[in-house]
């Protein structure tokens, strides 16, 4: 491909986060029919694509790209092959359906703008996880389908129920996401390839390698969260609380086939392991039979066909993980399939729900004469997921049941699974397209229109397109599912099924399916009451469990905070000094660097001994002080003192910032005292002065000895030379200490200043907090109404964040 | 908090003379002792010496923008100063000097000097807004 195509490439890639941008503006402007612009964008990346189904369908495969992260060897780069063409498809051609039909279904609402930026999003994020050909990229972009998921389910966030799902569904395919990094980046550690399409083509050393279990089962990880397998379903049927937009595009139709993709992807990889051929498969048939059995249950159409997700999700992990050229043929086909008629179905539970005002399938019937349009679509849709002909679901049946024809136990184990789960799959389908509109409709349902176009459109081309991608079949194969398996398999391969019946072992199948599923069918009523008895037996679920967990996450939280921060300011001010005592004390002692005895200089003056016993005796007044201000006072004559030592050896700017810093604290902390309303004097019982005074010296001796010993050794002066000879040549300055701070290192400096302006920020909210909390108002403190602190301290008696007052 | 008439008489010269003093401390601050950090404190301790004579009101009165903002206006100054010098092609904080001629007299500005004011009003801004909430007293 020449630079144009690629840069192209690019920009679809960032079309539909610049749509997302627009679109609150747009349905401001234009209100839903903003939507009809706003597909422009979707429809676009697909045409762009369609010249590349020409080289894909000819064996060729199309990289390009750019450094993104140089110095994390991450590139943005792209790998379009017959696998992710036909995802980048599926994408953005149900995409372009998807904006249209949330123009109609959301229409009139006050979010609509935010609905559809959201959903454009999803479409970005999945498009990059498709097109992705780096690691690090491929998770970015894998976990941008978690977040913008998380939003969406969430969209209705005021309603506890979304929320709920929505966090249910970050938590667990976030968490997935995380095991598929660790996942990716082993691979990359063992192999040194950070790309898929690099990886492709050298995955002997990451099969010799002792890792390869481990990196197997973290990347599986993320596929089996994402693709919602047994036991990590649970929290796709919860994600139906999400607008039906969402559910027919994010939860049908693409992010939860995001694990399956990974999973195909990663097929030339890790396929002909035993690893891969056992545990794929029996977590996909767990997934299919369990997924089809809770389906039958249910009585809302949106949790019906949730289920059935579920259970052709672990069908397609079944298949791909059974290993074998029909096999991996069934599940593309499977996957194409049900991204067409579950898509569809979703939008027509959505259309019944819109127009009918219930989704519950008990109390709808006899819509077909109000909307025919929406049974024609849910009609198609059902005929391709029952696998009926002539839809292309009767294809990818045909194909799976051929591969899975083999009399050993191991295969027919899963072919009964895939009976049994089509069977079910097919008679819920089947409900869902039929009981709305069929038989007497209930009285409660009042006056019930045909959808406007904006909305049928969608479900009528997606079931169309079943129906024809059948009866094209040479041509569907030729451009879509021949390089889609090829792709998968690693090799080049050829679809060939059609619709022209092959009499053989699968047509008997599909004969056997189709009689359970139209028995199910009929008998969906007792049989949905007895799978309710059972589930109510068991009790138990995984998605009660998330909540276990959940709560016992809290509580073991709230445990951990309570002993690590009791809220009591001696204790911490204890573990502080204790801490720093042991720090500088322990390394010295255990290492034998203490320093030797210093003689006593004999030079000292007699001004040096003066500044230094004004020191002391600041020091012993804080000792004998009969109440705190008094201490606090002594405390700065103290710090004075020191200052005038510096000053005295010659440090004016330290000495400077020493009488500053000294008179303010002084300040402060005699503010701090009366706000606190303390009591005048030190109350502590002698045990504990004593054990405060050893920590005090404890921390005392340890600095001495710690600044005895540093000094001891020889004076490396590089630094201090570079700073002497250049700060003026480089820095124009001749004071070298404020050339470091604002110019050597004006960044630390920066820093600094960044977390001064934070403290001084927290400080000020917490004497906020402390303000609203006892809802007393801040007053002035003129000085007319004042009246002595140290009288309101003594009779003080409040508590503030654990220090006790007297 | 300080009743006496002294202090209270005092203060407004004392803080007004604090307060250039400060400014002349940051300015010296590149070839003698001084600079923004000690300006600062010395800025905060004027405010804070006139909030305790004259009470916090007039204080905030008198700094029209809240001390938060001053900080954060001094943060502001600093980063820009770090910034302006990408736009010349060599790396982030590195110092730029102009010397332009103010009556004839060459005067060298810099944006290190920036980087030093904003560090001035950082921590003017900070110490100030705590010394005057603290200050400030609950109303009973």
């Amino acid at each position: 491909m020449n630079v144009g195509a690629a840069d192209m490439t690019l920009l679809a890639m960032a079309l539909p986060f610049v749509a997302a941008g627009l679109a609150p503006y747009l349905v401001r402007l234009m209100g839903h029919r903003a939507a009809w612009v706003l597909a422009l964008a979707p429809l676009s990346i697909f045409i762009h694509f369609i010249p590349y189904a020409g080289l894909v369908a000819n064996g060729r495969h199309v990289t390009a790209g750019f450094d993104w992260v140089p110095s994390l060897d991450t590139r943005f780069e792209w790998f379009v092959d017959g696998l992710s063409l036909t995802f980048a498809f599926l994408v953005t051609g149900i995409g372009t359906l998807i904006v249209l039909y949330s123009g109609g279904y959301m229409k009139g609402h006050p979010q609509q703008g935010r609905f559809l930026s959201f959903i454009l999003l999803f479409m970005g994020s999945m498009l990059g996880l498709v097109l992705s050909d780096d690691f690090l990229m491929l998770f970015v972009f894998w976990e941008l389908t978690s977040v913008t998921s998380f939003l969406l389910i969430g969209f209705d966030h005021e309603r506890e129920a979304s929320r709920r799902a929505a966090l249910q569904a970050l938590v667990v395919t976030g968490a997935g996401g995380l095991g598929l990094l660790a996942g990716l980046l082993l691979i990359w550690n063992v192999t040194g390839v950070h790309s898929l399409s690099g990886l492709l083509q050298s995955n002997e050393v990451l099969r010799q390698s002792p890792y390869f279990l481990v990196a197997l089962i973290l990347v599986l990880c993320g596929a089996f969260t994402k693709s919602a397998q047994f036991p990590l379903h649970f929290w796709l049927p919860n994600a139906m609380e999400a607008p039906t937009p969402v559910s027919a595009y994010l939860h049908s139709a693409t992010m939860v086939k995001a694990g399956v993709f990974l999973l195909m992807r990663l097929n030339p990889v890790f396929a002909d392991t035993p690893a891969w051929h056992t545990i794929l498969p029996i977590f996909g048939g767990m997934t299919l039979v369990f997924g089809a059995l809770l389906s039958v249950r249910q009585s809302d159409l949106k949790q019906m066909l949730a289920y059935t997700t579920m259970s052709s999700l672990g069908l397609m992990v079944m298949m791909t993980g059974f290993g074998g050229e029909h096999a991996v043929a069934g599940a593309v086909l499977y996957l194409v399939a049900h991204a067409l008629f579950k898509g569809a179905l979703f939008m027509v539970a959505g259309i019944v729900d819109h127009e009918a005002g219930t989704r519950e399938v008990t109390k709808l019937g006899g819509l077909l004469r109000a909307m025919p349009v929406t049974f024609a679509a849910a009609l198609a849709a059902a005929v391709s997921m029952g696998g009926l002909p002539p839809a292309v679901g009767f294809l990818a049946k045909e194909e799976i049941y051929s591969s899975l024809w083999h009399l050993d136990p191991w295969s027919l184990t899963f072919l009964a699974c895939a009976v049994i789960g089509n069977a079910l799959m097919m008679a819920v389908g089947f409900v869902v397209a039929l009981k709305p509109f069929l038989g007497k409709r209930p009285h409660a349902l009042g006056d019930v229109h045909e959808a406007p176009f904006i909305m049928w459109v969608g479900p009528a081309t997606l079931g169309a397109l079943g129906i024809v991608a059948a009866i094209a079949a040479p041509f569907t194969h030729e451009i879509v599912s021949s390089p889609m398996v090829s792709a998968v398999l690693g090799r080049a391969s050829e679809i060939d099924i059609t619709l022209v019946p092959h009499i053989g072992p699968p047509l008997a199948l599909s004969g056997l399916t189709i009689v359970v599923g139209i028995v199910t069918y009929l008998a969906i009523a007792p049989f949905r009451r007895a799978v309710g008895g059972v589930l109510r037996a068991i009790g138990w679920g995984p998605d009660r469990g998330f909540d276990q967990f959940v709560r016992g996450l809290v509580r073991f939280s709230h445990a951990v905070t309570d002993r690590l921060q009791p809220g009591s300011l001696e204790v911490y001010m204890t573990v502080t000094f204790v801490a720093i005592a042991a720090a500088l004390l322990v390394p010295m002692v255990v290492f034998g660097e203490l320093p030797s005895m210093p003689t006593w200089p004999t030079d000292v003056t007699f001004y040096e001994l003066t500044v230094m016993a004004i020191g002391i005796i600041g020091l012993v007044a804080v000792l004998i002080a009969h109440d705190r201000l008094t201490a606090i006072v002594s405390l700065g004559v103290q710090g004075f003192a020191v200052a005038l030592l510096f000053m005295l050896f010659g440090a004016p700017d330290l000495s400077f910032t020493q009488f500053m810093i000294e008179a303010l604290s002084v300040v402060i902390l005699a503010l701090v005292m009366t706000r606190l309303r303390l009591a005048p004097s030190d109350h502590r019982p002698t045990g504990e002065k004593l054990s405060d005074a050893a920590i005090a010296i404890a921390c005392g001796a340890g600095f001495m000895l710690y600044l005895m010993r540093v000094t001891e050794g020889s004076f490396d002066a590089t630094l201090s030379d570079f700073f002497a000879r250049y700060s003026k040549t480089i820095a124009h300055g001749h004071n070298i200490v404020n050339v470091i701070i604002v110019d050597f290192r004006g960044t630390d400096t920066l820093g600094e200043i960044s977390v001064v302006m934070v403290t001084g920020l927290a400080i000020l909210a917490l004497i906020r907090i402390r303000a609203t909390r006892t809802d007393v108002e801040l007053g002035d403190n003129d000085p007319r109404e004042q009246h002595d602190p140290r009288e309101e301290g003594s009779h003080g008696k409040r508590t503030y964040a654990g220090v006790e007052a007297e | 908090m300080m009743r006496t008439l002294i202090f209270r008489t005092v203060a407004p010269y004392l803080t007004s003379l604090m307060l250039v003093f400060s400014v002349f401390v940051l300015l010296r601050g590149h070839n003698a002792p001084g600079g923004g950090f000690i300006g600062g404190l010395i800025a905060a301790s004027a405010f804070a010496i006139y909030g305790i004579a004259c009470g916090v009101s007039p204080v905030r009165r008198a700094l029209r923008l809240h001390p938060t903002t001053i900080a954060g206006i001094g943060l502001l100054l600093g980063s820009v100063a770090g910034l302006i010098s990408l736009f010349d092609g060599v790396p982030f904080m590195t110092g730029l000097w102009i010397y332009p001629h103010f009556f004839g007299v060459e005067v060298p500005l810099a944006t290190v000097m920036l980087f030093d004011f904003g560090v001035y009003l950082v921590v003017t801004g900070t110490i100030t807004a705590i010394a005057l909430v603290l200050e400030e007293r609950e109303g009973e």
